[in-house]
């Protein structure tokens, strides 16, 4: 017998009483007009910085201005160029030297204040990692109540590849001292910008 | 293997007073922590039930839910190996890096890894292991096991990180500031990860309805690892299952919350299926598990989401230590995990707890973990696995408690020799009260004595 046999075999002996599946709610607030603010003190307390800029304003601009030392841009996002494309890479350890990298969320979490993005949104997921800062693009229309609203969501579901980004990497293991940059990106910066 | 004597090693855990007094406050802190984003949520108890009713549900349907999950991940692209114990799962990670040439390793923690003893076996063929999650990479670089769950060197002071990594990874030994020596491991492990074969995770869930898992991590080592190399390896126990992703939630809303009072890890990732020209491999591991299944009292043990709320909560811990339980998993859950594995080498764990019910309190999945504790020093007491001391002063203790005019007398007797007896007579190694603390003064008589003397009405 195969161990995948003798597994199933002892689970199916060793089952204990059946029990059923609960159903289980959303628990969603019917105030649509909070969920910004919600996502926006969420995002704060996880250490994640907002950029809100006026309606129009150049993006590019922007980054450069947020980031004025970085060499290296790497944008996933049609709205701005930076200085190479995230798709110009072969491989993840193209994105090594990248300072600053530029990508689009497909949705935000009120509840936690996280944003989501799937290997789409990142061409390669090594993009959101191995970058020194990351720069999210967030439609505020985009934003929703909580994590079980996020978990309804099929990109989600059904992406190969997805994260929940809450802030920027972080650790606590010296002392319970609160180390913002692990081994992740240093800092992610959400900038408010409506789809075109 | 010998039975592990965690009184004493407690004792040397408290003899360092510096250490003791900061593990004690530090886990204290995170259960406050705890407390204060739990009540954010109103609807908590309710999550708390429904997170143990989708464990109890799954686990009476595990094969099913089992079957399921290997045919969509495969449907998926991913490799789906099977493993009955540590010594199986070792062997195929084995062979998996070695039918690729590969020859280096990058992984983030796991406890179902320690569990196998992953690390040497890899090592003695060939294969250099590392640790990239910060507190795990401190303890593999000091030779030791990870004291916490969540927080695998929380026993360790700055101190004692810098003169580590000031031997191992050549900073700058009297500098103990964590923002310096974070950045050390950092710079250090970087170009591991860049340079690596193979990454390997564990899983914190994986959904039987899409064939998928989730990792739950604040470093961003469990993702670097995953998607630098060309090869993924996620190891995953096989009670980590649930049947949909929309119960996903339920669980990620209360595990960072439960663990360091945080709504949420930094990065909660989805894995589904390979990149693009690499592979993911996935393995399931029993070892123990399917057994344990079949214990009437002990299976709900299975429905543990590792979150370390017992362990932050209990006195007996923080007080003493994760290494002083000589296991992989230390604290409450360790006391109720550990005997499964092996009986006699853990025997004396169920003692250290007060049965306070503080862990079954804060288990987001509502374990009955001091319960289980006390079933399971009943279980030692009949498998004769008490030690000597113990086993003799329960007898006596027995004897006496079904004689009531032997009690009375010995009662008696025992008062006024706690007065009267010298100090070395009184305080021996078989005082186990006396050790840290002064043995209380006795009263003037017993209560029997006043009874009687003041309510007149002798049974």
């Amino acid at each position: 017998m195969s161990s995948r046999e003798r597994i199933l075999d002892a689970v199916r002996r060793n089952l204990p009483p059946v029990a059923d599946v609960p159903a289980v709610p959303v628990f969603e607030e019917d105030d649509r007009t909070s969920l910004w603010p919600r996502f926006c003190a969420g995002l704060e307390r996880m250490g994640g910085r907002l950029v809100e800029p006026a309606t129009g304003a150049d993006l590019e601009a922007l980054c450069r201005a947020l980031f004025p030392d970085a060499a290296v841009v790497c944008s996933a996002t049609p709205e701005i160029a930076g200085t190479r494309s995230a798709a110009a890479a072969a491989r993840p350890h193209d994105y090594d030297d990248v300072d600053v990298s530029v990508v689009r969320a497909l949705f935000g979490v009120a509840e936690t204040g996280s944003v989501y993005l799937d290997e789409a949104a990142l061409v390669r997921p090594a993009l959101g990692f191995l970058a020194q800062h990351l720069i999210v693009l967030l439609d505020p229309a985009d934003v929703i109540a909580n994590i079980h609203s996020a978990c309804h969501r099929p990109e989600f579901r059904d992406a190969p590849y997805g994260v929940l980004m809450t802030g920027p990497s972080a650790t606590a293991d010296i002392e319970g001292v609160l180390i913002r940059g692990a081994q992740g990106v240093r800092s992610l910066t959400i900038i408010a910008a409506p789809r075109r | 293997m010998s039975r592990i004597d965690h009184a004493e090693a407690s004792s040397q855990f408290i003899a360092d007073r510096a250490h003791e007094a900061f593990h004690d406050k530090r886990l204290w802190e995170l259960r406050l922590k705890r407390d204060a984003t739990r009540d954010e949520v109103p609807e908590w108890p309710q999550l708390r039930d429904l997170a143990s009713a989708i464990k109890e549900h799954t686990l009476s349907h595990l094969a099913q839910y089992l079957e399921q999950f290997e045919a969509r991940a495969k449907a998926n692209g991913a490799h789906v190996h099977w493993a009955l114990d540590g010594e199986e799962h070792n062997r195929i990670v084995a062979d998996i890096l070695s039918q690729r040439g590969a020859t280096t390793l990058v992984k983030s923690k796991s406890m179902l890894t320690e569990e196998c003893d992953l690390r040497p076996y890899l090592e003695r063929r060939g294969i250099s292991v590392v640790e990239t999650d910060l507190g795990e990479r401190i303890q593999q670089l000091d030779n030791e096991p990870p004291s916490h769950i969540v927080v695998p060197a929380v026993h360790k002071l700055r101190g004692d990180v810098a003169a580590l990594f000031g031997q191992a990874l050549g900073s700058d030994a009297g500098n103990d500031d964590p923002q310096y020596l974070s950045e050390q491991a950092r710079q250090a492990t970087r170009p591991l990860i860049l340079g690596a074969a193979a990454g390997m995770t564990g899983a914190n869930f994986a959904i039987a309805e899409t064939g998928s898992f989730v990792v739950c991590t604040n470093e961003g080592n469990a993702d670097l690892g995953a998607t630098v190399p060309p090869l993924h390896i996620a190891s995953i126990g096989i009670e980590k299952l649930i049947p949909r992703f929309e119960h996903l939630a339920v669980f990620v809303r209360m595990l960072s919350r439960s663990a360091i009072g945080s709504p949420i890890t930094q990065y909660t990732t989805h894995f589904r299926a390979p990149r693009p020209g690499s592979e993911l491999h996935i393995i399931l591991v029993d070892n123990g598990r399917s057994a344990r299944l079949g214990m009437a009292d002990f299976w709900r043990s299975l429905k543990c989401i590792r979150c370390g709320a017992c362990m932050n909560t209990c006195p007996v811990y923080r007080r003493s230590g994760g290494l002083s339980y000589g296991a992989v998993y230390s604290g409450p859950i360790g006391i109720i995990l550990n005997p499964t594995f092996d009986m006699r080498r853990y025997s004396n764990l169920p003692y250290a707890s007060t049965l306070n019910g503080s862990c079954t309190a804060v288990c987001p999945v509502k374990i009955d973990i001091h319960d289980q504790i006390y079933k399971w020093r009943r279980l030692m007491a009949e498998h004769n696995q008490l030690p000597f001391v113990k086993r003799t002063a329960m007898k006596i203790t027995g004897r006496l408690l079904a004689d009531p005019k032997a009690f009375r007398r010995t009662i008696a007797v025992t008062d006024a020799a706690l007065e009267h007896l010298p100090r070395f007579l009184l305080y021996t190694r078989f005082n186990a009260w006396g050790k840290q603390r002064e043995v209380p003064v006795s009263p003037d008589g017993t209560f029997h004595a006043w009874y009687l003397k003041n309510r007149k009405v002798a049974p």
